[in-house]
């Protein structure tokens, strides 16, 4: 191990219920930003949500018609595989049920696609049944751009890079392709329970 | 001292471990950190160090800092601006005592560099703590007593922000040319640049004719400002070396 | 704190490609597979603050080169750049 560094604490890395944090994981009082690229600013008037692919009929939202479905304000802890951990985040999203209300497939994975050229991948059914929503606030207040704004994905029980930032769709795959993170030896599942960081792991 | 290659095989850079042995507060947010490092090879002025800091339960945080020192020096120097919501340049600011000891590796980033053989003339740039790697270059130019036309715009809060001031007076020579613009406060009497740098300044400061090379460090809002001011005054984009420090400063 | 801010320069990458290469890797050459620029390694655009170092095109954004690392394990993916120049 490497020197230890005399009366080094770092960050206030705070003790917490260790049933909510995964392991290798430690909790956080603020909300990192992590980037891959720039951030994309896409207007409102510009945006849409598509489900596409592997499905009978493609679905469109455009912005107004997003917000005008059922929404709701959940409360998740989020783990990021760089090892921070966050309790309790409040958010505001469309629940992914809702959007695949009237969607037929038989594919059996999903790609989110992003603004700015993020994917990542996921089965189907670990977005279905209450697992996931399109999030479009964050802590009472629109989502902000650094963090994902105008919607980003919420898939909290996967390591937070399955959950894509300016989201804009979700394409239905019948082979599973992987995503940014996973095509450099991150893993294609993603569990923090299991501390799936890594394709080996 | 012997001069890390840039052009072919480098040694590998391993962590290694350097003893604390002297600390100059600079400006009341700013310390200059001096160590003995037993196995340091030499650098380049203008690289930087990673500095790597391990608590007890194995929790590490790193960081990049410019060297201060010129390669011709006896001991390697950082200079760290402690930030308010930093993690690591607070402990390295406020914490450390001469005896400690400190992990680093490096030297690290040879695009960034300049040596006196590379000639000029040279027009240095910083804002805030983004002078550090380029007063190891004015340190080292003075070294080697070279005659390279060097010009240095240094941003700054005000003159109680700047640092190394005196020992800039005492480099600044027919040669040398220190200019400060000081953007917030300045003292009575001032007749310098008091407003952020902008290309009219740009265009003043810069040398003439092919231009030379620039290098140009500091905040990165701060170096996009700069940069494109020097390609539009005419500096080619391959003449204009960038280090941007990013949102947490150096 | 702006995003513009997380945008670093090649040399915030030079740490991690001093550990996967004997050569200087910023003062290369590449040339980008998507628009054809060619540019130092130290003068593309670094995106560090994530679970890997992204490397992008100065000019149109496309991503050149990732690190990520665990330990004494890395991944290196180059597919964005056609070509590197190095003079070792």
């Amino acid at each position: 191990m490497s020197y230890v560094s005399r009366g080094f604490r770092g960050r206030r890395r705070e003790e917490g219920p260790s049933d909510r944090i995964p392991p290798g994981q430690y909790l956080v009082d603020d909300f990192p930003v992590l980037s891959a690229g720039p951030t994309p600013r896409t207007p409102l008037d510009q945006w849409d949500f598509s489900i596409t692919g592997a499905v009978a009929e493609p679905k469109r939202w455009t912005w107004d018609e997003f917000r005008a479905l059922p929404s709701e304000t959940i409360t998740k802890d989020i783990h990021c595989v760089t090892k921070w951990s966050k309790l309790g985040t409040e958010w505001e999203g469309v629940s992914v049920d809702t959007l695949f209300e009237d969607v037929e497939t038989s594919a059996e994975y999903v790609t989110q696609f992003s603004d700015g050229g993020y994917t990542t991948n996921v089965p189907l059914e670990d977005i279905l049944d209450g697992k996931a929503w399109v999030a479009f606030g964050y802590g009472g207040e629109p989502l902000d751009p650094e963090h994902g704004g105008p919607a980003r994905m919420l898939v909290p029980h996967l390591y937070f890079w399955k959950s894509a930032k300016w989201v804009r769709g979700l394409r239905l795959m019948d082979d599973d392709e992987p995503g940014f993170w996973e095509t450099l030896g991150y893993h294609n599942y993603g569990d923090p329970w299991r501390e799936q960081r890594y394709w080996g792991d | 001292m012997a001069r890390a290659a840039i052009l072919g095989r480098l040694a590998p850079v391993r962590w290694q471990l350097g003893d604390v042995v002297e600390l100059v507060e600079e400006t009341p947010r700013v310390k200059t950190i001096a160590l003995d490092l037993p196995d340091w090879l030499g650098h380049r002025a203008g690289q930087h160090v990673d500095v790597r800091l391990t608590a007890e339960d194995g929790y590490q945080a790193q960081r990049s800092y410019s060297i201060a020192s010129a390669p011709e020096n006896d001991r390697l120097a950082i200079t760290v601006e402690r930030l308010d919501d930093g993690e690591v340049s607070p402990y390295l600011a406020e914490e450390l005592v001469v005896g400690d000891k400190l992990e680093l590796r490096g030297p690290i980033g040879g695009y960034f560099a300049w040596d006196a053989d590379d000639g000029g003339p040279l027009l240095l740039v910083g804002g805030g703590s983004g002078v550090v790697p380029l007063m190891s270059m004015l340190r080292h130019r003075a070294a080697r007593r070279s005659q390279v036309s060097a010009r240095l715009l240094y941003s700054a809060r005000s003159l109680d922000d700047v640092i190394y001031r005196q020992e800039l007076e005492r480099l600044a020579t027919d040669n040398l040319e220190v200019l400060y613009t000081l953007t917030r406060a300045q003292p009575p009497g001032w007749t310098g640049y008091a407003r952020r740098v902008d290309k009219d300044m740009l265009e003043e400061v810069a040398f003439g004719g092919d231009h030379g090379i620039a290098f140009v460090c500091g905040p990165t809002r701060f170096v996009e400002a700069v940069a494109d001011g020097l390609l539009a005054v005419g500096y080619a984009p391959e003449r204009v070396k960038t280090e941007r420090f990013g949102p947490t400063g150096g | 704190m702006e995003e513009e801010d997380l945008k670093l320069d090649g040399n915030a990458a030079a740490g991690v490609l001093r550990e996967l290469f004997s050569f200087e890797l910023t003062t290369a050459r590449g040339r980008c597979d998507n628009c054809g620029a060619i540019a130092e390694i130290g003068a593309v655009m670094v995106y560090s603050n994530a679970p890997g170092v992204v490397l992008r095109c100065p000019q149109c954004q496309n991503v050149l080169m990732r690190v990520a690392a665990d330990g004494g394990r890395y991944w290196l993916d180059v597919r964005g750049i056609t070509w590197l120049e190095i003079h070792a």
